[in-house]
Protein backbone atom coordinates (compact mmCIF):
# COMPACT_ATOMS: atom_id res chain seq x y z
CA UNK A 1 0.00 0.00 0.00
CA UNK A 2 2.76 2.52 1.02
CA UNK A 3 5.24 1.96 -1.56
CA UNK A 4 2.75 2.93 -4.93
CA UNK A 5 1.90 6.40 -2.87
CA UNK A 6 5.70 7.08 -2.09
CA UNK A 7 6.50 6.32 -5.77
CA UNK A 8 3.57 8.05 -6.98
CA UNK A 9 4.70 11.63 -4.89
CA UNK A 10 8.40 10.86 -6.06
CA UNK A 11 6.23 11.07 -9.43
CA UNK A 12 4.81 14.16 -8.64
CA UNK A 13 7.77 16.17 -7.18
CA UNK A 14 10.06 14.89 -10.08
CA UNK A 15 7.77 16.20 -12.62
CA UNK A 16 7.00 19.40 -10.21
CA UNK A 17 10.86 20.27 -10.19
CA UNK A 18 10.63 19.77 -14.10
CA UNK A 19 8.39 22.37 -14.24
CA UNK A 20 9.87 24.21 -11.76
CA UNK A 21 13.09 24.51 -14.16
CA UNK A 22 11.47 24.51 -17.14
CA UNK A 23 9.37 27.60 -16.09
CA UNK A 24 12.64 29.02 -15.15
CA UNK A 25 14.66 28.76 -18.56
CA UNK A 26 11.66 29.99 -19.70
CA UNK A 27 11.49 32.99 -17.87
CA UNK A 28 15.65 33.83 -18.15
CA UNK A 29 15.42 33.42 -21.56
CA UNK A 30 11.77 36.10 -21.93
CA UNK A 31 14.12 38.55 -19.77
CA UNK A 32 16.92 38.50 -22.81
CA UNK A 33 14.14 38.75 -25.44
CA UNK A 34 13.14 41.77 -23.21
CA UNK A 35 16.36 43.24 -22.62
CA UNK A 36 17.03 43.19 -26.72
CA UNK A 37 14.05 44.39 -27.48
CA UNK A 38 14.68 47.64 -25.21
CA UNK A 39 17.91 48.22 -26.93
CA UNK A 40 16.69 48.71 -29.89
CA UNK A 41 13.61 50.65 -28.75
CA UNK A 42 13.71 54.34 -27.73
CA UNK A 43 14.19 55.44 -24.74
CA UNK A 44 17.37 54.55 -24.30
CA UNK A 45 18.97 55.41 -20.50
CA UNK A 46 22.22 56.63 -21.40
CA UNK A 47 23.41 58.11 -17.58
CA UNK A 48 22.27 54.59 -16.36
CA UNK A 49 24.10 52.86 -18.64
CA UNK A 50 27.72 55.37 -17.72
CA UNK A 51 26.95 54.50 -14.30
CA UNK A 52 27.18 51.28 -14.73
CA UNK A 53 30.06 51.32 -16.69
CA UNK A 54 31.59 53.40 -13.66
CA UNK A 55 30.43 50.67 -11.17
CA UNK A 56 31.16 47.34 -13.11
CA UNK A 57 34.38 48.61 -15.09
CA UNK A 58 36.25 51.45 -13.31
CA UNK A 59 35.38 50.04 -9.71
CA UNK A 60 36.47 46.62 -10.34
CA UNK A 61 39.86 47.71 -11.75
CA UNK A 62 41.75 47.31 -8.48
CA UNK A 63 40.37 43.73 -7.99
CA UNK A 64 40.88 42.72 -11.39
CA UNK A 65 44.98 44.15 -11.40
CA UNK A 66 44.99 42.32 -8.14
CA UNK A 67 43.91 39.47 -9.76
CA UNK A 68 46.28 39.49 -12.50
CA UNK A 69 48.96 40.12 -10.68
CA UNK A 70 49.32 37.46 -8.39
CA UNK A 71 47.79 34.74 -11.05
CA UNK A 72 50.53 35.81 -13.22
CA UNK A 73 53.00 35.19 -10.49
CA UNK A 74 52.10 32.36 -9.02
CA UNK A 75 51.62 30.56 -12.36
CA UNK A 76 55.17 31.41 -13.32
CA UNK A 77 56.08 29.96 -9.84
CA UNK A 78 54.31 26.76 -10.32
CA UNK A 79 55.37 25.95 -14.03
CA UNK A 80 59.26 26.94 -12.56
CA UNK A 81 59.08 24.40 -9.96
CA UNK A 82 58.66 21.30 -12.90
CA UNK A 83 60.29 23.42 -15.71
CA UNK A 84 63.62 23.92 -13.80
CA UNK A 85 63.78 19.88 -13.83
CA UNK A 86 64.36 19.97 -17.48
CA UNK A 87 66.22 22.87 -17.55
CA UNK A 88 63.40 24.49 -19.71
CA UNK A 89 62.27 27.73 -17.52
CA UNK A 90 62.96 29.80 -20.48
CA UNK A 91 59.49 28.37 -21.62
CA UNK A 92 57.44 30.23 -18.74
CA UNK A 93 56.54 33.18 -20.74
CA UNK A 94 54.89 30.85 -23.04
CA UNK A 95 53.16 28.98 -20.45
CA UNK A 96 51.78 31.45 -18.15
CA UNK A 97 50.81 33.74 -21.69
CA UNK A 98 48.69 31.31 -22.92
CA UNK A 99 47.12 30.14 -20.04
CA UNK A 100 46.27 33.65 -19.38
CA UNK A 101 44.99 35.05 -22.27
CA UNK A 102 43.03 31.66 -23.57
CA UNK A 103 41.62 30.91 -19.86
CA UNK A 104 42.84 31.79 -16.56
CA UNK A 105 42.27 35.94 -17.67
CA UNK A 106 38.40 35.90 -18.78
CA UNK A 107 37.71 33.31 -16.33
CA UNK A 108 38.89 34.56 -13.14
CA UNK A 109 38.07 38.37 -14.19
CA UNK A 110 34.37 37.08 -15.07
CA UNK A 111 34.42 35.75 -11.52
CA UNK A 112 36.20 38.32 -9.73
CA UNK A 113 33.64 41.09 -11.60
CA UNK A 114 30.55 38.77 -10.36
CA UNK A 115 31.48 38.89 -6.83
CA UNK A 116 32.08 42.12 -6.80
CA UNK A 117 29.29 43.73 -9.24
CA UNK A 118 27.13 41.18 -9.81
CA UNK A 119 26.28 40.87 -6.36
CA UNK A 120 26.28 44.83 -6.04
CA UNK A 121 23.77 45.16 -8.71
CA UNK A 122 21.87 41.91 -7.16
CA UNK A 123 21.52 43.26 -3.80
CA UNK A 124 20.33 46.69 -5.18
CA UNK A 125 17.65 46.15 -7.15
CA UNK A 126 16.53 43.57 -4.94
CA UNK A 127 16.42 45.79 -1.92
CA UNK A 128 14.90 48.15 -4.32
CA UNK A 129 12.05 45.58 -5.34
CA UNK A 130 11.57 44.99 -1.47
CA UNK A 131 11.13 48.61 -1.00
CA UNK A 132 8.43 49.17 -3.71
CA UNK A 133 10.61 51.46 -5.81
CA UNK A 134 10.61 49.05 -8.61
CA UNK A 135 6.94 49.22 -8.93
CA UNK A 136 7.40 53.09 -8.15
CA UNK A 137 9.09 52.70 -11.57
CA UNK A 138 6.12 50.94 -12.96
CA UNK A 139 3.71 53.08 -11.46
CA UNK A 140 5.52 56.16 -13.40
CA UNK A 141 5.59 54.13 -16.57
CA UNK A 142 8.89 53.20 -16.49
CA UNK A 143 9.44 50.05 -17.70
CA UNK A 144 11.62 48.33 -15.05
CA UNK A 145 14.04 45.84 -17.69
CA UNK A 146 14.90 49.11 -19.32
CA UNK A 147 15.64 51.01 -16.81
CA UNK A 148 17.39 48.72 -14.44
CA UNK A 149 18.51 45.42 -16.18
CA UNK A 150 19.26 46.74 -19.67
CA UNK A 151 22.17 49.33 -18.90
CA UNK A 152 23.51 46.84 -16.51
CA UNK A 153 23.91 43.91 -19.19
CA UNK A 154 25.03 46.42 -21.96
CA UNK A 155 27.91 47.65 -19.54
CA UNK A 156 28.75 44.43 -18.61
CA UNK A 157 29.19 43.47 -22.08
CA UNK A 158 31.36 46.30 -22.67
CA UNK A 159 33.18 46.23 -19.58
CA UNK A 160 34.54 42.64 -19.08
CA UNK A 161 36.53 42.33 -22.29
CA UNK A 162 37.98 45.71 -21.48
CA UNK A 163 38.69 44.41 -17.55
CA UNK A 164 39.98 40.65 -19.41
CA UNK A 165 42.65 42.54 -21.44
CA UNK A 166 44.00 44.50 -18.04
CA UNK A 167 44.24 40.94 -16.40
CA UNK A 168 45.61 39.51 -19.15
CA UNK A 169 48.19 42.04 -19.32
CA UNK A 170 49.02 42.29 -15.59
CA UNK A 171 49.38 38.91 -15.61
CA UNK A 172 51.55 38.61 -17.65
CA UNK A 173 53.83 41.57 -16.25
CA UNK A 174 53.54 39.19 -12.79
CA UNK A 175 54.64 36.49 -14.80
CA UNK A 176 57.90 38.79 -15.74
CA UNK A 177 58.54 40.07 -11.75
CA UNK A 178 59.08 36.34 -11.26
CA UNK A 179 61.09 35.60 -14.06
CA UNK A 180 63.42 38.21 -13.39
CA UNK A 181 63.59 37.87 -9.68
CA UNK A 182 63.26 34.68 -9.01
CA UNK A 183 64.34 32.80 -12.19
CA UNK A 184 67.05 34.99 -14.08
CA UNK A 185 65.47 35.07 -16.75
CA UNK A 186 65.83 38.29 -18.88
CA UNK A 187 62.70 40.64 -19.72
CA UNK A 188 63.42 40.04 -23.65
CA UNK A 189 63.94 36.31 -23.07
CA UNK A 190 60.14 36.31 -21.10
CA UNK A 191 58.72 38.84 -23.71
CA UNK A 192 59.52 36.54 -26.42
CA UNK A 193 58.44 33.33 -24.93
CA UNK A 194 54.74 35.04 -24.52
CA UNK A 195 54.75 36.38 -28.28
CA UNK A 196 55.60 32.73 -29.79
CA UNK A 197 52.56 30.90 -27.32
CA UNK A 198 50.41 33.59 -28.38
CA UNK A 199 51.68 33.01 -32.00
CA UNK A 200 51.46 29.66 -31.74
CA UNK A 201 47.86 29.21 -32.72
CA UNK A 202 48.32 31.93 -35.76
CA UNK A 203 46.43 35.32 -36.48
CA UNK A 204 43.25 36.73 -37.58
CA UNK A 205 43.63 39.68 -40.05
CA UNK A 206 47.25 38.82 -40.31
CA UNK A 207 47.98 40.85 -36.82
CA UNK A 208 45.58 39.78 -33.96
CA UNK A 209 46.78 36.44 -32.24
CA UNK A 210 44.17 33.52 -32.44
CA UNK A 211 44.38 33.15 -28.74
CA UNK A 212 43.01 36.84 -28.05
CA UNK A 213 40.55 36.75 -30.05
CA UNK A 214 39.33 33.62 -27.41
CA UNK A 215 40.27 35.72 -24.62
CA UNK A 216 37.89 38.44 -25.80
CA UNK A 217 34.89 36.52 -26.78
CA UNK A 218 34.35 34.62 -24.01
CA UNK A 219 34.18 37.83 -21.59
CA UNK A 220 32.05 39.55 -23.63
CA UNK A 221 29.30 36.11 -22.94
CA UNK A 222 30.33 35.91 -19.24
CA UNK A 223 29.68 40.05 -18.68
CA UNK A 224 26.26 38.98 -20.25
CA UNK A 225 25.70 35.87 -18.12
CA UNK A 226 26.55 38.08 -14.96
CA UNK A 227 24.28 40.46 -15.71
CA UNK A 228 21.11 39.10 -17.00
CA UNK A 229 21.67 36.53 -13.85
CA UNK A 230 21.75 38.75 -11.23
CA UNK A 231 19.06 41.33 -12.62
CA UNK A 232 16.78 37.63 -13.16
CA UNK A 233 17.31 36.46 -9.70
CA UNK A 234 16.98 39.69 -7.96
CA UNK A 235 13.40 40.54 -9.76
CA UNK A 236 11.94 37.36 -8.62
CA UNK A 237 12.84 38.40 -5.01
CA UNK A 238 10.09 37.97 -2.67
CA UNK A 239 10.36 37.95 1.47
CA UNK A 240 11.96 41.07 2.17
CA UNK A 241 15.66 41.47 3.53
CA UNK A 242 15.62 38.32 3.69
CA UNK A 243 14.73 37.03 0.39
CA UNK A 244 17.16 39.81 -1.03
CA UNK A 245 20.30 38.16 0.62
CA UNK A 246 18.60 34.33 -0.70
CA UNK A 247 18.42 36.33 -4.40
CA UNK A 248 21.95 37.46 -4.16
CA UNK A 249 23.32 34.07 -3.43
CA UNK A 250 21.24 32.62 -5.49
CA UNK A 251 22.17 35.31 -8.40
CA UNK A 252 26.44 34.75 -7.86
CA UNK A 253 25.96 30.77 -7.17
CA UNK A 254 24.55 30.65 -10.30
CA UNK A 255 26.55 33.35 -12.65
CA UNK A 256 29.48 31.83 -11.42
CA UNK A 257 28.25 28.65 -12.10
CA UNK A 258 27.05 29.44 -15.83
CA UNK A 259 30.44 31.13 -16.12
CA UNK A 260 32.28 28.11 -15.99
CA UNK A 261 30.13 25.84 -17.51
CA UNK A 262 29.75 28.14 -20.83
CA UNK A 263 33.23 28.44 -20.54
CA UNK A 264 33.90 24.74 -21.41
CA UNK A 265 31.09 25.09 -24.38
CA UNK A 266 32.34 28.11 -25.39
CA UNK A 267 36.12 26.87 -25.69
CA UNK A 268 35.19 23.91 -27.81
CA UNK A 269 33.15 25.98 -30.16
CA UNK A 270 36.27 28.69 -30.63
CA UNK A 271 38.34 26.02 -30.71
CA UNK A 272 36.35 24.53 -33.73
CA UNK A 273 35.93 27.70 -35.61
CA UNK A 274 38.77 29.33 -35.20
CA UNK A 275 41.90 26.62 -34.59
CA UNK A 276 40.61 23.94 -36.14
CA UNK B 1 -27.82 51.92 2.13
CA UNK B 2 -30.23 54.93 1.50
CA UNK B 3 -29.10 56.84 -0.86
CA UNK B 4 -28.55 60.73 0.50
CA UNK B 5 -26.62 63.45 -1.38
CA UNK B 6 -22.96 63.32 -0.18
CA UNK B 7 -21.94 65.04 3.12
CA UNK B 8 -25.62 65.39 4.49
CA UNK B 9 -25.40 65.28 8.30
CA UNK B 10 -27.01 61.62 9.59
CA UNK B 11 -27.73 62.53 13.01
CA UNK B 12 -25.21 60.59 15.08
CA UNK B 13 -24.25 61.42 18.09
CA UNK B 14 -20.74 61.11 17.79
CA UNK B 15 -18.81 63.84 18.89
CA UNK B 16 -15.90 63.20 16.35
CA UNK B 17 -18.47 62.76 13.74
CA UNK B 18 -19.96 65.98 14.75
CA UNK B 19 -15.78 67.89 14.44
CA UNK B 20 -15.31 66.45 10.74
CA UNK B 21 -18.93 66.79 9.30
CA UNK B 22 -18.85 70.33 9.81
CA UNK B 23 -14.90 70.28 8.64
CA UNK B 24 -16.09 68.02 5.49
CA UNK B 25 -19.79 70.44 5.05
CA UNK B 26 -16.54 73.27 4.32
CA UNK B 27 -14.69 71.49 2.41
CA UNK B 28 -17.73 69.97 -0.01
CA UNK B 29 -18.63 73.94 -0.15
CA UNK B 30 -15.20 74.70 -2.19
CA UNK B 31 -15.40 71.10 -4.09
CA UNK B 32 -14.52 71.02 -7.28
CA UNK B 33 -17.40 68.82 -9.09
CA UNK B 34 -16.73 66.37 -11.69
CA UNK B 35 -15.59 67.68 -14.89
CA UNK B 36 -15.89 64.40 -16.96
CA UNK B 37 -19.70 64.62 -17.81
CA UNK B 38 -21.00 61.49 -15.93
CA UNK B 39 -17.56 59.37 -16.84
CA UNK B 40 -16.13 57.73 -13.73
CA UNK B 41 -12.44 58.65 -13.93
CA UNK B 42 -11.61 55.20 -12.06
CA UNK B 43 -13.90 52.41 -12.13
CA UNK B 44 -13.94 49.09 -11.45
CA UNK B 45 -17.23 46.62 -12.89
CA UNK B 46 -17.66 43.33 -10.50
CA UNK B 47 -14.11 42.84 -10.40
CA UNK B 48 -13.08 39.21 -8.88
CA UNK B 49 -9.50 38.21 -8.43
CA UNK B 50 -7.79 34.92 -6.98
CA UNK B 51 -4.63 33.62 -5.93
CA UNK B 52 -4.66 29.49 -6.19
CA UNK B 53 -7.74 29.31 -3.58
CA UNK B 54 -7.78 32.27 -1.71
CA UNK B 55 -10.18 34.56 -3.31
CA UNK B 56 -9.05 38.07 -2.78
CA UNK B 57 -11.98 40.12 -4.31
CA UNK B 58 -15.31 38.95 -5.01
CA UNK B 59 -17.17 41.42 -7.08
CA UNK B 60 -15.48 43.88 -6.32
CA UNK B 61 -18.04 47.34 -8.12
CA UNK B 62 -17.26 51.00 -7.69
CA UNK B 63 -16.36 54.47 -9.29
CA UNK B 64 -14.48 57.72 -8.71
CA UNK B 65 -14.81 60.79 -10.64
CA UNK B 66 -12.82 63.73 -10.44
CA UNK B 67 -13.02 65.92 -7.99
CA UNK B 68 -13.70 62.93 -5.52
CA UNK B 69 -12.00 61.05 -2.71
CA UNK B 70 -12.84 57.12 -2.20
CA UNK B 71 -11.06 55.67 1.04
CA UNK B 72 -11.04 51.69 0.79
CA UNK B 73 -10.93 50.45 4.29
CA UNK B 74 -10.39 47.10 5.87
CA UNK B 75 -8.36 44.79 7.58
CA UNK B 76 -5.07 43.32 7.03
CA UNK B 77 -5.42 41.38 3.99
CA UNK B 78 -8.85 42.10 3.13
CA UNK B 79 -7.82 43.12 -0.66
CA UNK B 80 -6.98 46.82 -0.06
CA UNK B 81 -4.00 47.14 -1.29
CA UNK B 82 -4.82 44.96 -4.57
CA UNK B 83 -7.41 47.08 -5.77
CA UNK B 84 -4.94 49.76 -6.27
CA UNK B 85 -2.42 47.18 -8.48
CA UNK B 86 -5.72 46.07 -10.57
CA UNK B 87 -6.40 50.23 -11.07
CA UNK B 88 -2.36 50.32 -11.92
CA UNK B 89 -2.68 47.26 -14.14
CA UNK B 90 0.04 45.56 -11.81
CA UNK B 91 -2.25 42.84 -11.54
CA UNK B 92 -4.94 41.47 -13.95
CA UNK B 93 -8.43 40.69 -12.80
CA UNK B 94 -10.14 36.88 -13.59
CA UNK B 95 -13.18 38.28 -14.31
CA UNK B 96 -14.42 41.93 -14.86
CA UNK B 97 -13.45 45.48 -16.14
CA UNK B 98 -11.23 47.78 -14.75
CA UNK B 99 -12.41 51.18 -16.28
CA UNK B 100 -9.58 54.12 -16.61
CA UNK B 101 -11.45 57.04 -18.30
CA UNK B 102 -13.71 55.08 -19.74
CA UNK B 103 -11.70 52.51 -21.11
CA UNK B 104 -11.08 48.63 -20.33
CA UNK B 105 -7.02 48.80 -19.14
CA UNK B 106 -7.51 45.10 -19.11
CA UNK B 107 -7.09 44.63 -22.38
CA UNK B 108 -4.74 47.27 -23.61
CA UNK B 109 -0.51 46.32 -24.77
CA UNK B 110 2.49 46.74 -22.60
CA UNK B 111 3.39 50.27 -23.84
CA UNK B 112 -0.14 51.34 -23.80
CA UNK B 113 -0.12 50.66 -20.04
CA UNK B 114 2.63 52.50 -19.52
CA UNK B 115 1.73 55.47 -21.13
CA UNK B 116 -1.89 55.31 -19.51
CA UNK B 117 0.72 55.07 -15.79
CA UNK B 118 1.90 58.18 -16.71
CA UNK B 119 -1.75 59.93 -15.81
CA UNK B 120 -1.62 58.24 -12.41
CA UNK B 121 -0.17 59.45 -9.44
CA UNK B 122 1.33 56.89 -6.64
CA UNK B 123 1.92 57.38 -3.33
CA UNK B 124 3.39 54.42 -1.31
CA UNK B 125 3.10 53.01 2.26
CA UNK B 126 6.73 53.43 2.56
CA UNK B 127 7.13 56.34 0.25
CA UNK B 128 8.88 54.14 -2.29
CA UNK B 129 11.40 57.03 -2.99
CA UNK B 130 14.71 55.79 -4.95
CA UNK B 131 17.48 55.66 -2.40
CA UNK B 132 19.67 56.72 -4.88
CA UNK B 133 18.46 59.92 -5.74
CA UNK B 134 18.34 63.12 -4.23
CA UNK B 135 14.80 64.34 -3.41
CA UNK B 136 15.25 67.20 -6.21
CA UNK B 137 15.62 64.14 -8.66
CA UNK B 138 13.05 62.14 -7.25
CA UNK B 139 10.84 65.07 -7.57
CA UNK B 140 11.85 65.48 -11.15
CA UNK B 141 11.91 62.26 -11.73
CA UNK B 142 8.25 61.49 -13.89
CA UNK B 143 9.67 65.34 -15.37
CA UNK B 144 12.62 63.73 -17.39
CA UNK B 145 10.51 60.77 -18.02
CA UNK B 146 7.83 61.82 -19.75
CA UNK B 147 8.29 65.49 -20.87
CA UNK B 148 10.15 67.65 -22.90
CA UNK B 149 10.74 70.34 -20.50
CA UNK B 150 13.88 72.49 -19.80
CA UNK B 151 16.40 71.84 -16.65
CA UNK B 152 15.16 75.52 -15.78
CA UNK B 153 11.30 74.82 -16.07
CA UNK B 154 11.90 71.25 -14.38
CA UNK B 155 13.80 72.88 -11.33
CA UNK B 156 11.42 75.83 -11.43
CA UNK B 157 8.13 72.72 -11.33
CA UNK B 158 9.68 71.04 -8.77
CA UNK B 159 10.29 73.82 -6.40
CA UNK B 160 6.90 75.02 -6.65
CA UNK B 161 5.55 71.40 -6.01
CA UNK B 162 7.57 70.97 -2.73
CA UNK B 163 6.12 74.50 -1.15
CA UNK B 164 2.95 72.70 -2.40
CA UNK B 165 3.46 69.75 0.48
CA UNK B 166 4.63 72.19 2.88
CA UNK B 167 8.48 71.02 2.23
CA UNK B 168 11.07 74.39 2.25
CA UNK B 169 12.94 73.47 -1.42
CA UNK B 170 15.77 75.37 0.18
CA UNK B 171 16.01 72.67 2.83
CA UNK B 172 15.47 69.27 1.54
CA UNK B 173 16.16 69.76 -2.40
CA UNK B 174 19.80 68.29 -2.13
CA UNK B 175 19.04 65.36 0.79
CA UNK B 176 18.50 61.85 0.41
CA UNK B 177 15.72 59.98 1.23
CA UNK B 178 17.88 58.50 4.08
CA UNK B 179 18.54 62.12 5.74
CA UNK B 180 13.91 62.79 5.85
CA UNK B 181 11.78 61.86 8.27
CA UNK B 182 8.64 59.73 7.84
CA UNK B 183 5.96 62.79 7.57
CA UNK B 184 8.80 64.61 4.70
CA UNK B 185 9.49 61.26 2.62
CA UNK B 186 5.35 61.15 2.73
CA UNK B 187 5.14 64.72 1.42
CA UNK B 188 8.26 64.17 -1.36
CA UNK B 189 6.40 61.03 -1.96
CA UNK B 190 3.00 63.22 -2.56
CA UNK B 191 5.35 65.71 -4.65
CA UNK B 192 6.63 63.10 -6.69
CA UNK B 193 3.23 61.68 -7.39
CA UNK B 194 1.56 64.79 -8.40
CA UNK B 195 4.76 66.50 -9.96
CA UNK B 196 2.90 66.19 -13.41
CA UNK B 197 -0.36 67.13 -12.61
CA UNK B 198 -2.12 63.60 -13.37
CA UNK B 199 -5.29 63.38 -12.91
CA UNK B 200 -5.61 60.09 -10.77
CA UNK B 201 -3.92 59.90 -7.49
CA UNK B 202 -3.80 56.55 -5.79
CA UNK B 203 -2.27 56.29 -1.94
CA UNK B 204 -1.63 53.07 -0.42
CA UNK B 205 -1.96 53.89 3.31
CA UNK B 206 -0.95 57.35 3.47
CA UNK B 207 -0.97 57.91 7.11
CA UNK B 208 0.00 54.16 8.42
CA UNK B 209 3.11 54.55 11.25
CA UNK B 210 3.00 58.51 11.42
CA UNK B 211 2.24 60.53 14.13
CA UNK B 212 -1.54 62.16 14.79
CA UNK B 213 -0.23 65.70 14.41
CA UNK B 214 2.18 64.11 10.89
CA UNK B 215 -1.50 62.35 10.36
CA UNK B 216 -3.51 64.92 9.60
CA UNK B 217 -1.00 66.91 7.99
CA UNK B 218 -0.76 64.75 5.31
CA UNK B 219 -4.59 64.63 5.38
CA UNK B 220 -4.78 68.17 4.62
CA UNK B 221 -2.68 67.35 1.98
CA UNK B 222 -4.62 65.29 0.58
CA UNK B 223 -7.74 67.61 0.45
CA UNK B 224 -5.50 70.08 -0.33
CA UNK B 225 -5.04 68.05 -3.73
CA UNK B 226 -8.83 68.08 -4.32
CA UNK B 227 -10.11 70.83 -3.62
CA UNK B 228 -6.82 72.71 -5.32
CA UNK B 229 -6.45 70.31 -8.54
CA UNK B 230 -9.54 68.70 -8.35
CA UNK B 231 -7.81 65.31 -8.69
CA UNK B 232 -9.32 62.02 -8.40
CA UNK B 233 -8.13 59.94 -5.11
CA UNK B 234 -8.30 56.28 -4.15
CA UNK B 235 -7.10 56.07 -0.85
CA UNK B 236 -6.01 53.04 0.60
CA UNK B 237 -6.29 52.92 4.60
CA UNK B 238 -7.55 51.39 7.70
CA UNK B 239 -7.49 54.64 9.74
CA UNK B 240 -11.29 55.43 9.93
CA UNK B 241 -10.60 58.92 11.59
CA UNK B 242 -8.32 59.65 8.24
CA UNK B 243 -11.30 58.40 6.32
CA UNK B 244 -13.61 60.69 7.74
CA UNK B 245 -11.59 63.45 7.14
CA UNK B 246 -10.61 63.16 3.49
CA UNK B 247 -13.32 60.98 1.68
CA UNK B 248 -16.14 61.98 -0.33
CA UNK B 249 -17.21 58.01 0.10
CA UNK B 250 -16.30 55.29 1.60
CA UNK B 251 -16.28 51.55 0.98
CA UNK B 252 -14.99 48.78 4.24
CA UNK B 253 -14.03 45.53 2.48
CA UNK B 254 -14.23 41.99 4.68
CA UNK B 255 -12.82 39.31 2.81
CA UNK B 256 -12.65 40.83 -0.88
CA UNK B 257 -16.21 42.19 -0.52
CA UNK B 258 -17.65 45.79 -0.03
CA UNK B 259 -19.92 45.28 3.23
CA UNK B 260 -20.20 49.07 2.88
CA UNK B 261 -20.50 51.37 1.01
CA UNK B 262 -21.50 55.56 1.46
CA UNK B 263 -20.57 58.91 2.93
CA UNK B 264 -17.85 57.86 5.79
CA UNK B 265 -19.63 59.39 8.34
CA UNK B 266 -22.97 56.92 7.62
CA UNK B 267 -20.23 54.09 8.84
CA UNK B 268 -21.22 55.19 12.51
CA UNK B 269 -25.20 54.64 11.98
CA UNK B 270 -24.62 51.38 10.15
CA UNK B 271 -25.67 48.20 12.05
CA UNK B 272 -23.70 46.03 10.37
CA UNK B 273 -22.28 43.98 13.12
CA UNK B 274 -18.01 44.55 11.46
CA UNK B 275 -18.74 48.09 10.42
CA UNK B 276 -19.28 48.39 14.03
CA UNK B 277 -16.11 46.16 15.00
CA UNK B 278 -14.10 48.18 12.65
CA UNK B 279 -15.19 51.34 14.22
CA UNK B 280 -14.53 50.57 17.48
Amino acid sequence: MGQPSASRSAARLTRDSIFRVAFAVQEYFALLGRVIRTVFTKPAYVRDFLQQMDTIGVKSLFIVVLTGLFTGMVLALQSAVEMKQFGATIYIGRLVGASAVRELGPVLTALMVTGRAGAGMAAAIGAMKVTEQVDALRTMGVAPVRKLVTPRVLAALLMLPLLTIITDLIAILGGLLIAIVKLDLTADLYMRSVYVSLADTGFVLRYIPIDLIQGLVKPIAFGGIMALTSCYYVLRTEGGTEGVGRATTQAVVSSSILILASDYFLTQILIALLVE
Amino acid sequence: MPERPRGEPTGSPNPFVEEVRSEVRKELATERRDDTGGIHTVELRDVWLAYGNNHVLRGISFGVSRGETLCILGGSGAGKSTILRLILRLLLPDQGEVLVGGRDICSVSYDDVLELRENMGMVFQASALFDSLTVFDNVAFPLYEHTNMSDEEIHERVMEVLGFVDLDPREVLELLPAELSGGMKKRVGVARAIVHEPPIILFDEPTSGLDPVTTRTVDELILKLRHELGVCAVVVTHDIRSAVRIATEAALLLDGEIIFKGAPEDMFASDDPYVRAFLG
